[in-house]
């Protein structure tokens, strides 16, 4: 059959070849009263045309299917015969010119897809056990291989670090562009890129199997996995299809009109119908893709349009899991050294409080004490000075050592506890000098987001969280947050969401994926905030890449016009058919005229779905609550 | 068992899908084909003892595809 692949090749070619041929013939036959060219003229247009359409019919039905090729197959063939050549050559011009441009404008609506699998790594630089260098393919890289890469260098598959060092930037896989420090030991991500250091990396999944593979796969699935409207569509097509034909065979058999038999055949295609829908939904989801939203198909899209009661996990999702520091109190004289020593005896621990003290003094310009004694650890409590002179750590400790607390102190301790924060002490020859408190950061735009979503018509935003009540309200107090609850088990906040849906809401649930995957489940619509582990990728509905707010707002209002889209373009569809019809029974639309308001159809959806790819996210400016940090 | 994946060339209509998951799926040893439309895929799988991805990327060939990768996995 290499006939038939010549002709799908140059099927664009062909299209433009007709329309030369009928340009000459109309030339010919108005201007120049020359019929012995017009007529030839249309006619081997008309052959050219028929061949592809032709092709595809035939081989549609040798696997028994009735494409709409079929029936412009016959009713082309027809017109032929009753030598209506130029209605002939007009239809299947407009039919092959039609597909055409469907194709250049499908295109545009893949593009951000295809963008992201164009990211994918083609080959790696494989080290043998000699040392030898050598470049192949990444579908030939097995596990265990062991892999090279030089700075600037993609990834080419997942693996471990084994030899080198160097900063990655992940921004592929996880969203954040900020280039990671990897070394021996560290896990690396096929997709992302190193920007400095050479690194040997041993091999421990290729190609489809990485995470950066795994996103991929799941965003091309979601594109063809179909909306219940799009299915139901394509079920409908299958049966209208024939039906037309069989329509077509009753009228000429009734009415004896062949000419108007095979002007409903043309008609009768069920064109923008087929597409209509499809084509919403890639759009939709491609444009999710390009900003980080992972949907995973038609029916999570359709899902998620209907949420209206929003659930969500606090920690990691609502705050970014990640401590700073609230709130510091000096009771004292030399409010600097004392702040420069805690800063050295924190920098000796690894404890992520110590670590958000270390960055806030780092950030209010004191540097830390250089000599510092000896300290001990106390289990549990903190750490001390050998002859006990410096004790930083918590309330136990300072009782433990006899330390005074000052009414004062004593205040901003409560303070500190009753806003939910963790508080560290430091006291120095058994005086308490420093009250610092340290909390869970919210997200920048956690308030911006929860409120774009209440806007968008979010009715209800519930948060269950483990942490205790105290810490949970204090978050609650700052965000549009309707219900709070708190001290929760995985499996309570599991609950919790069945009744929920359960009392008929369309719940959706956000959480980080990992502990939170039973709720996930559960949910309507499971959102997986965070990482993009695998864990997240394959529980929940709706993967956020980039952990933001702003990115679970976009993937809303997306999937709530995706939906609204969807309908547009069946209405439009189901309308063209139904004028069509009905200019047939005022005697208005011909053959050529009715193929032309079909494939104008076509384009008018694709037109309407690729409105979807330029909706934009919310503004992008994460403001940082100034009510979160604060010094006395 | 193994999977076999088909890149072909960018697909427009989709009664194309219909075609080229019938054409497929009557193939001996053939089962679970999904036809991605917008990715331009096939996926399938296949019992190699009865048939090849190269036998699968010839039928659509046949029905006027352009095949441009072939990629057979085996499955445990």
């Amino acid at each position: 059959m290499k006939f038939n692949i010549w002709v799908q090749k140059h099927q664009n070619q062909m299209t433009a070849a007709i329309a030369i041929l009928i340009v000459i013939s109309l030339i010919s036959d108005y201007l120049l009263k020359l019929p012995m060219v017009a007529t030839p003229a249309m006619i081997i247009a008309s052959i050219i045309g028929a061949i592809p359409v032709f092709l595809h019919a035939w081989t549609a039905l040798m696997n028994k299917v009735i494409s709409i090729e079929l029936l412009v197959t016959i009713a082309v063939v027809g017109a032929f015969v009753i030598g209506e050549y130029e209605e002939s050559a007009v239809v299947t011009f407009l039919f092959l010119f039609g597909s055409y441009l469907e194709q250049r404008t499908l295109q545009k609506t893949r593009s951000s897809v295809k963008n992201l699998t164009k990211m994918a790594p083609t080959t790696a630089e494989v080290v043998d056990e000699d040392g030898n260098i050598e470049t192949v393919d990444v579908d030939d890289v097995d596990e265990g291989d062991h892999v090279i890469v030089k700075p600037g260098g993609q990834i080419p598959v997942d693996g471990k670090i084994i030899e080198g060092k160097g900063y990655m930037n992940e921004a592929s896989i996880t969203g954040e562009s900020t280039p990671v420090e990897k070394t021996i030991g560290d896990k690396v991500f096929a997709g992302s890129l190193t920007d400095n250091g050479t690194i040997t990396i041993e091999t421990t999944s290729v190609g489809e199997d990485t995470t950066f593979g795994k996103i991929i796969e799941l965003v091309e699935e979601a594109q063809d996995s179909a909306s219940p409207a799009a299915r139901f569509i394509d079920k409908f097509a299958t049966y209208y299809t024939p039906a037309v034909l069989i329509i077509g065979i009753l009228v000429w058999i009734f009415t004896r009109d062949f000419p108007l038999a095979i002007t409903v055949l043309v008609l009768g295609c069920p064109g923008a119908l087929v597409i209509g829908a499809p084509v919403s939904n890639v759009a939709g989801i491609g444009n999710g893709a390009k900003n980080g939203i992972l949907m995973k198909g038609g029916n999570a899209v359709n899902t998620f349009s209907k949420v209206d009661t929003l659930v969500l996990d606090k920690t990691g999702t609502l705050t970014t899991g990640q401590m700073s520091v609230t709130k510091l109190s000096h009771f004292g004289n030399d409010k600097e050294s004392d702040m420069a020593l805690l800063s050295a005896v924190e920098g000796t621990s690894d404890h992520p409080l110590g670590r958000a003290i270390v960055k806030y003094i780092e950030s209010e310009n004191v540097s830390a004490t250089k000599d510092l004694p000896e300290l001990d650890t106390v289990k549990g409590q903190g750490l001390q000075s050998n002859d006990g002179d410096i004790l930083v750590g918590n309330e136990r400790l300072m009782k433990a050592n006899n330390v005074k607390i000052s009414d004062d102190a004593k205040q901003a301790m409560n303070d500190r506890v009753n806003q939910g924060d963790s508080i560290v002490l430091m006291a120095i020859n058994k005086e308490l000098k420093l009250v610092v408190g340290v909390n869970d950061q919210l997200r920048p735009d956690a308030f911006e987001g929860l409120t774009a979503l209440k806007k968008a018509g979010i009715k209800r935003v519930v948060m269950l969280t483990g942490d205790n009540k105290v810490a949970a309200q204090h978050v609650a107090d700052r965000l549009p947050v309707d219900e709070v609850h708190a001290e929760l088990l995985p499996e309570q906040k599991v609950d919790f969401v069945k009744k929920f849906t359960e009392q008929g809401h369309h719940v959706a649930f956000v959480g980080d994926g990992i502990n939170d995957s039973p709720s996930l489940a559960t949910a309507d619509i499971g959102i997986g905030m965070g990482t993009g582990t695998d864990v997240a990728i394959e529980t929940a509905d709706v993967v956020l890449v980039k952990s933001s707010f702003d990115a679970l707002a976009h993937a809303y209002v997306l999937a709530k016009k995706t939906v609204a889209n969807t309908q547009e373009n069946i209405i439009i569809a189901v309308g063209t058919v139904a004028l069509l019809l009905l200019g047939l029974l005022v005697g208005v639309i011909h053959m050529a005229s009715g193929m032309f308001v079909h494939e104008f159809s076509i384009l008018i959806v694709i037109f309407n779905a690729m409105r979807l790819l330029r909706i934009k996210t919310l503004n992008k400016s994460p403001k940082l609550d100034v009510n979160q940090v604060e010094t006395a | 068992m193994a999977k076999v994946v088909l890149q072909l060339g960018e697909l427009t209509c989709p009664s194309c899908m219909t075609k080229i998951q019938k054409a497929v799926q009557n193939q001996d040893g053939v089962s679970d084909v999904k036809v991605m439309f917008n990715a331009g895929k096939v996926k399938a799988n296949i019992d190699e003892a009865k048939v090849t991805g190269e036998d699968l990327g010839k039928v659509i060939t046949e029905l006027g595809y352009e095949v441009k990768k072939i990629k057979t996995k085996e499955v445990a």
